[in-house]
Order: C-alpha cells, then structure tokens, then sequence
C-alpha cells in the first residue's frame, strides 16, 4: 500500500505548477516557453504518479482505497475525504493522461497569453482530479462546480468567433443545474446529519423527498452529461474552444455527469431512481437517434463530433440505468472510451484545423494521398468511435446493448440503431475529409504528422487498440465496485421503508 | 434605571474613547484647518485600530448595562470589529482619493468616525430608544459624507436624496416605536419580549403594526426591497470612496440592529415578522438580480448587487436560529471584504486622470493592467459564489440555514436569482479579458488601494483552508444572542 496522501498529492500538485509559472519573471517569450515546460512536467509527474497507483490499486476491493480524511469545518461539519474505488479510480487516471497531452496539443496552436492558458489548464486538472477523488458532497460540489472557472476563460478567452456567447451558455447552463445540487447537498444534509458520500449512501431518505432531490441532482448531472434536450450548450462549446479545451470537455468533463449519477443518484436515492429508469431510457434514446441524426448533416468537423458525444452518452445513461453489472460496467468502460477516443478525434481535427484554419468538411479531401500516416491514425480513431470490434469502442457499446436488453430488448433495439447511425456519420466524415479528389489546393498541399503530434496521438492510438482486444484490465477493476453498487441498490430498494421521522442517522450536532 | 456605575462604563470603553478622540481631533480640526487632513486621517485610522484593541480586550460577561440600554455580548463584539476593520479599509481608500480630487476636508475622516460610533452602539442596543438615536448618529453623518463634494451636481444630489429618504425611514421607525410603545408599555427590550410572550396568541394588532413599521425604517437601511430605491441613485452619486463607505459598513451595524431586534424582543411574533423577511428576502435577491442585467454603470451595478446581497443575507434572519444567524453574520463579514477589494480596485481605475465608471471602458484591461483585472475577475467569481472561493461558503452557509429550516422555496429562488446574478459579475470578466483592449489605464501610484485589494483577494482565495478560524467565532457570537 501507498503510505503517503497519493490523491491530494495529485489533486494540488497541479497549484505547485501554477505558483511555479506565477513566479516566472523575463521576456514575453521566455515566459511562455518556461510556463509550456513547468506545466508539461507538471502534468507528466501526475500521470506518473496516476500509474503508480494504478499499479498499487487493488482490483478485488469493491470500497475506497487510498482513503484520506481530515477534519475541515469543525467535529461533526463537513470534513476534507478523498478517496477512489473502482468507479471512479479510471476517471482520475483519464484525467491525468488527458492533461499534458492537452498541453502537447496547444503547444504551438496557442500563441497568445501562453503563461494564462498554462494556469488555467493546471488549475483545471486539480479541480478535475478532485472531482472524482471526493468523497464529501460540499467537497465534490467545490471541485465539480470550481471546474467552471478555467473553463469559461480557456473557451473565452482562446476560443473562435462566437466565443463570448458560447462561453457564457456554457457558464450558465451548468450553473443553473450545480446549484439546484447544491440545494439537494444540503438537504442531504440537513436530514442525513453528515456530508460523508459512504455514510449518505447507508442512510434512507423517505421516497417522497428522493424525488426531489433525484430531480435536482439530475438538473446537474444532466445537463453536464449532457442528456437530450439540455444538450445545446455542448456543441456551441466545443465549436469555439481551442482544440485542447475541447479534448478536456469531452473527455473529462462530460464525465462527470456519468460518474455523478453512479456516486450519488443511484446509491443513495434507489427508489427515486428505480421510479425515474423509464423517464432516462427514454431521453437517453431520443438523445442517441435524434443527435445522430443531427450529426450526419452537420458541416463542421467539431460539430460534428459534438454532436455524437452526446450519442454516446446516450448510451451510457442507457447502461447506467440498466441497473445490470453488464450495463453499468459497459456504461463506465464507454465513458473511458469515449474519453479516450472522443478526445483523439478532437485532436484529429485540431491538427488539420492548425494547418488550414477551418472545421469546413468541404474544404478538406483526399488527405490520405498527403497525410497518410495522419489518414491511418483517423481511421483507427474513427472505427473506435464507431464501435468496431477490436477497438475500445465496441466493448463499451456492446456492454451496453447487453445489459439494457435484459432489461428491456425495445429500448436496446432503439440503441442498436444508433449505431447504425454512428457508423454512418463517422464513415461519411472520413469518407469527405480523407478520401475523394483532392479538390482543394490547399488541402493538398498540407503536410503530414510532425514529430510532436506523432508523439501524442501514438499512445492514444495504442491505448483504443488495446482496450479493445483486452478489456479485462479495467473491467476487473470496475467489476467489484460497480456489484457493489448494484447489490446495494437492491438490498436498499427492497428494505421496508423507514417510518417518517425515524431516518437512520442521528440528529445533526453542532 | 439604574444610576451611572463604574463597569457599565468599561463596558463601553471602546465607544467613549473612540467618540472622546473624536471631539478632540475634531477640535484640533477646527484650530489647524483643511491642512490637518493628512494628520487627523491617520490619527482618526489609528483611533480605529486602537478601539478594535479595546473591544477585543474588553469584558464579554457584563451583559446589560445602563439599565437595559446596551448590551455587550460576542454578537456585538464581532460585529463591532468587523464595522471597525471597514472603517479602516473605507478612510485608508479614501485619503488617497480625497488628496487626488482635491477634495480637502478635515471633517471626513471625522465623520466617519461618528458615524462609526454610532454603528458601534446600534450593534449591542437593546432599547427602542437607544436603537433610534443609535442609528441617527451614524445616518446623518451618512447624509453629510454623501454631499461631502459640494461642488457636484451629482453629489448633492445624492446627499438630498438620502437625506429625504432616510429621514422619511426615520419618520417610520419613530411611528413603529411610539406604537409598539404604546400597546407593550415599554420600549426596552426584555419589557417588550415578555410582554408580547405573555399575551401569545391575541398579541393586539397594533403592536404588530408597530413592528410593521419599524421593519420597513430599517429595511431603508439595509436597502431591502421595497425600500431599496435609493441605493443606485446614492451610489453613482456620491464620491466613490464615500459609495464605497455606504457599501461595506453601514449595512453591517443596520444588519445586526435588525437580528438582535428580531431574535429578542420580537422573537413571540415570529410567525408575523417572518411573512415580512421573506418577502423582503426574495423580493431583494430577484430585483438585485434581474435589475443588475440593464445596468452599464459599474458603481450602479454594485448598488444593485449589494441589493441582492441584502436579499440572501436576509434569508439567514428568516431562518431564527443560531446557524441562521452566525450564517448571516459571515455572510455580511465576507461581503464587506469582498465589496471593499472591489472598490479598492474601483478607485485605482482611471483613464486619462478620469475616473472609469462604465463596464464598456473596462475592455481588455488583462492586458494593460494584470493584476487590477485578475483580481476584480476573482472578486466576481467570488461574488458569483463559485468555489471554493470565499464567496462561495458564504452562501453555503447561508442556504444551509434556510434548508435547515425548511425554506426550500426560498433556497431555490435563492439559487436560481444568484445565477441570473452570475451573467452581470461575468460580463465584468467578459469585458476584462474577452474584449479587445482600448487605450491602456494610467498606472495606478496608490499603495493603499493596492494592500486594501491584495487584502481581500488573500482573504477570499484563502478562506476555504481556514474556514474554522471564523465559523467557530461566529458560531459563539451567534450562540450569545439567545442566552
């Protein structure tokens, strides 16, 4: 076992970073070209110490590991406890591996306030981190809603042409559910005496007020996942951020709606959710054909890809809701996936738009003649994407459509056809941007993969290839958890309600 | 009543050597003339320093002195050091202003002081009477700074404005108190409580009126909705280290009037007082919000965000209890903090030896001057209430005494108003760092202005890893309140 506090040595490591760059004294360039490097090393020490605890993670333990907890606001208040099991020990990992390959990423493509950009995107990663390692609710809500502050200035202040307007939707749609959360937080608190995630996950709340707090909770998680039809803000997002912004908002940040509906929606209101399933299964299926749909006839690489995140999600709402190991277990490996993956594609996009300053899927063609080791690296990514077996992609989806038809083979039926669609707008990008004439001279003219992108894209290439063909690594890991989630739900859901009045825990002291 | 005794004087020690070294500077003032400014500002600063010594030294258990007229307590206590830190931060803001506009007055640092004397009292009164001349000691020195320029138009406006409306709020409260007076027979305190106790159930409506009434002159003070129309006008009007004054302190000692006069002796007419405050309460937070959205003026903006920040402090007051309470009383303390970095920052804005007072004329300013607009972008994303900074607990603490209480209605409007809050402070930030730059500001020479706002962003970026060192304080200065 690891001895020393790995998850808060991890979660602020990033603000050592920060403190480093702020000191940095010089030229405008020297600046921005040491800011680069602390934030690089920075980052890359993290994913080291990510690994480490991947090696030092014990696969048959189904509670917290690496658990810390101090004392915060007085006895019995809310109190600093970190801690990872295996829901959401690969989202801290993902993170860490996202992180400084979004600093690769913008090495070049930033070039103005490159020391700010660097800042923020630390001060991002140890809110992210912190994220999935807390284990307090107000600590969970400090980190999950502080992630706004870097992102509306990195999609603000880099971001495209309608930045401002995109940056504020962003802003204030995810606001607008946070603070209903909150509210629901406190209620938690308030009837369950503590803000302890394990202890909240033992106490009974009456059924009628864990509709509500269901309901708020899903205010914030929805909208971050995002579900049909609080989904807008995501493409306007991701359309303007600067390609690494992009990489952390799809593999990161949409995450957290999954992870939040597995921490909290589903262990500690069961019979809230058991009553909601109907009402997910069917946004999650609208979510998937309809934002298909809409991502065949879009024009814009981003967008485009956007728009098929959301099909994603689609389908992992579906698996979470399954309530089935296969369906939760296959919903979890998809959210990594689509980390994974999701984020390649952006950065797919990124290297072109570097080169020609434009999303415009006509302005490209038959860049496999010029860029071939580029066109290989976008096939792969792109079959990932679309769930072919043997990448990453499949084992999620078909986890997925497994679970969900045990439950219900209509609504696994309605999945299976967005991947039909999938298939289509992925292959129909691919077959538009890589291949065809080469119409435009420009296009033609583009140079392939320099050293730099080379040595980003390979281990995200090699990690889709590799979770495809074996996926046990993680699911073995996921596994014990995610039984215990769901042989917890149904031992509670079962349970004879509790009298009113009469809640498990002892009254709040102060 | 009882007769003059040595410990109700000690008691009072920090309020009568505060007002004694006022009258003497005040003499020396008159003798020496405008040019003693420089001297009596810092003698006036050190007075301040030395009474926050006198009320941290000062004896906690003596709790009722002058026959019921005051009380001395940890509830005052905190408040008073509070209303005396931003009596500093507001006359250090201001010495530097006054010099550059040329505005050289002797009696300004001297009216806040008196002013600061009389927040002092209304913080431990605990008779009608006292609460009344309490609060008109500091109002009129209040409506005396807001005209302090009289050479501007919109400054004497202003100082008109708030004197007519506050002696109109003043007018109620008297009416309110001659009628809570006449049906309880008393005007002190404990009298009323157990008055009021004693006939529970068929309280006569007059007295209940006379609450009525009472509120609403202090809600004039607070600027709570409906009684808020004069905060925009007094704000943009007055000079802005004065606006800045109004901003962070007189709230405060009005605040604490309001809890200590709700939580003692109308604690029996809860059930009527509370209809009141909640009103009050959603109705300040969603016109702080929504009035907030049209505004282009910053100083005006700020009257309006201070409206709403009325709103969700007001919701801890509804609450009743004593988290409710040291919720409040941590709200308005960070509030202060914050208002005063933002003013800090206000003042050390200029263009062209032209004070900037539009949000447009902010536009790139990341560029020109980092440090102003990193700050003011933390202070607004602090005012937002996004953590984890300070801006942030505060609410917490706040929404949790609501929910504690079962106010959920008022918890989501409560929310939901700090969201449509959020779009205005992030327009600030937009305008800041998303706009492209106009001519560069002048470099600001001020040190004081510098200090004030690193001050206050040290504070907020740092309170979440200290929270303890104020919430276990402000939970005993609560707790002090209902013994």
């Amino acid at each position: 076992m690891i001895t020393f506090p790995i998850l808060s040595l991890m979660t602020f490591l990033p603000l050592a970073g920060v403190a480093l760059i702020l000191l940095m004294r010089g030229g405008e360039a020297a600046v921005a070209r040491n800011a680069k490097w602390a934030a690089l090393i920075t980052t890359t020490i993290i994913f080291a110490l990510s690994v480490f605890m991947m090696v030092n993670f014990d696969p048959k333990e189904a509670g917290f590991q690496f658990v810390e907890k101090i004392e915060w606001f007085g006895e019995n208040g809310i109190a600093y406890h970190m801690g990872v099991d295996g829901i959401s020990f690969f989202f801290v990992v993902l993170s860490a591996f996202l992180t400084p390959i979004c600093i690769l990423a913008s090495w070049v493509s930033i070039e103005k306030r490159v020391k700010e950009y660097m800042i923020a995107f630390l001060l991002l990663e140890t809110f992210m981190i912190g994220t999935f390692c807390a284990l307090d609710a107000i600590l969970f809500y400090v980190f999950f809603e502080a992630v706004l502050i870097p992102m509306f200035i990195i999609i603000g202040v880099w971001g495209g042409a309608r930045r401002v307007y995109s940056s504020f939707k962003f802003f204030l749609y995810t606001l607008l559910g946070s603070v209903l959360m909150l509210v629901a937080v406190l209620t938690m608190w308030t009837m369950g005496g503590t803000t302890d995630m394990p202890t909240l996950m033992q106490t009974a709340f009456q059924p009628s007020v864990q509709i509500w707090l269901w309901l708020a909770f899903f205010a914030s998680f929805a909208v971050k996942m995002p579900m049909w039809p609080v989904h807008t803000w995501l493409p306007d997002a991701h359309v303007e951020a600067p390609t690494a912004g992009s990489v952390i908002l799809a593999g990161v940040l949409l995450k957290m709606g999954g992870y939040g509906f597995l921490r909290f929606s589903i262990p500690m209101l069961p019979d809230a959710t058991e009553f909601f399933i109907p009402m997910v299964f069917g946004l999650s299926i609208i979510a998937i054909i309809y934002t298909s749909l809409i991502a065949l006839v879009q024009q814009d690489m981003k967008k485009m890809i956007a728009y098929s995140s959301v099909a994603h999600m689609g389908f992992v709402t579906l698996g979470i809701f399954s309530m089935t190991s296969q369906g939760i277990d296959g919903a979890i490996f998809q959210m990594i996936s689509h980390g994974i993956v999701s984020a390649a594609l952006f950065l797919c996009v990124g290297v072109v738009y570097d080169r020609l300053h434009t999303r415009d899927i006509n302005r490209y063609g038959g860049l496999a003649k010029n860029m071939p080791i580029y066109a290989t690296i976008f096939m792969i990514l792109m079959l990932g994407s679309v769930g072919l077996p043997g990448t990453s992609g499949f084992v999620g989806e078909f986890l997925v459509l497994l679970g969900t038809f045990q439950v219900s083979p209509v609504f696994a039926t309605f999945a299976a056809t967005g991947v039909v669609l999938g298939a289509a707008y992925m292959l129909l990008l691919y077959r538009k941007v890589i291949f065809g004439p080469q119409d435009n001279a420009e296009a033609a003219e583009l140079e392939d993969l320099n050293n730099r992108e080379y040595f980003y894209f390979v281990p995200l290439v090699l990690l889709v290839l590799w979770l495809g063909v074996a996926p046990g690594y993680i699911l073995d890991r996921i596994s014990p958890a995610t039984e215990k989630l769901i042989t917890d739900y149904k031992a509670r859901l079962s349970a004879p309600l509790p009298v009113p009045g009469e809640t498990a825990q002892p009254e709040k002291s102060k | 009543m009882n007769e003059w005794s040595w410990s109700a004087a000690q008691a009072v020690t920090p309020e009568i050597f505060l007002a004694a070294s006022g009258l003497l500077l005040l003499v020396l003032g008159a003798f020496r003339g405008n040019s003693s400014l420089g001297f009596i500002t810092a003698a006036v600063t050190a007075a301040f320093a030395m009474t926050i010594g006198l009320v941290v030294k000062a004896d906690w258990t003596v709790t009722s002195v002058f026959g019921g007229m005051l009380v001395v307590d940890e509830f005052s206590a905190w408040l008073k050091i509070t209303i005396l830190g931003g009596l500093i931060a507001s006359l250090v803001l201001s010495y530097d202003w006054l010099k550059e506009n040329s505005v050289i007055r002797f009696e300004f640092p001297l009216l806040m002081l008196f002013s600061g004397v009389g927040m002092m009292f209304m913080t431990s009164v605990t008779n009608l009477m006292s609460l009344y001349v309490s609060l008109e000691l500091s109002s009129l020195c209040l409506y005396v700074l807001a005209a302090i320029r009289r050479d501007s138009v919109q400054s004497g406006e202003a100082g008109i404005k708030y004197f007519i409306l506050g002696a109109l709020s003043s007018g109620l409260l008297l009416f309110g108190i001659s009628l809570v007076y006449g049906y309880t027979g008393s005007v002190d305190y404990d009298t009323i409580g157990r008055t009021l106790l004693a006939h529970q159930g068929d309280v006569p409506v007059g007295a209940v009126l006379g609450l009525v009434f009472i509120l609403a002159g202090i809600a004039f003070k607070v600027s709570a909705v409906p009684f808020h129309m004069w905060t925009p006008d007094v704000y943009q009007g007055a000079p802005t280290p004065v606006t800045a004054f109004f901003a962070i302190v007189p709230k405060v000692a009005a605040l604490a009037m309001m809890i200590r006069l709700l939580a003692q002796p109308f604690q029996p007419l809860t059930e009527d007082w509370s209809q009141i405050v909640a009103f009050m309460c959603v109705a300040s937070m969603l016109w702080g919000a929504f009035a907030g959205l049209a505004q282009e003026n910053i100083k005006r903006l700020l009257a309006y965000s201070s409206i709403g920040n009325m709103g969700y402090a007001l919701i801890g007051v509804l609450a009743g209890i004593p988290e409710g309470h040291a919720a409040v009383i941590i709200y308005i303390t960070i509030y202060m903090i914050m208002t005063a970095g933002t003013f800090a920052l206000l003042m050390a804005l200029k263009r062209n030896g032209q004070a900037i007072e539009n949000i447009s004329d902010l536009a790139g300013l990341s560029k020109s001057s980092p440090f102003i607009a990193y700050s003011m972008a933390a202070l607004m994303f602090s005012m937002s209430g996004i953590p984890p900074l300070a801006g942030f607990f505060s609410k917490l603490f706040i929404f949790q005494a609501a929910v504690e209480t079962g106010h959920f209605t008022i918890a989501v409007v409560g929310v939901l108003a700090s969201v449509v809050a959020s779009y205005y402070y992030l327009r600030i930030i937009k305008v800041m760092f998303f706009d492209e730059a106009e001519a560069p500001v002048d470099k600001d020479t001020s040190w004081s202005r510098r200090y004030v706002a690193l001050a206050s962003i040290a504070f907020i970026l740092l309170f979440c890893f200290f929270p303890m060192s104020l919430l276990s304080q402000a939970q005993t200065a609560a707790g002090s309140l209902f013994r």
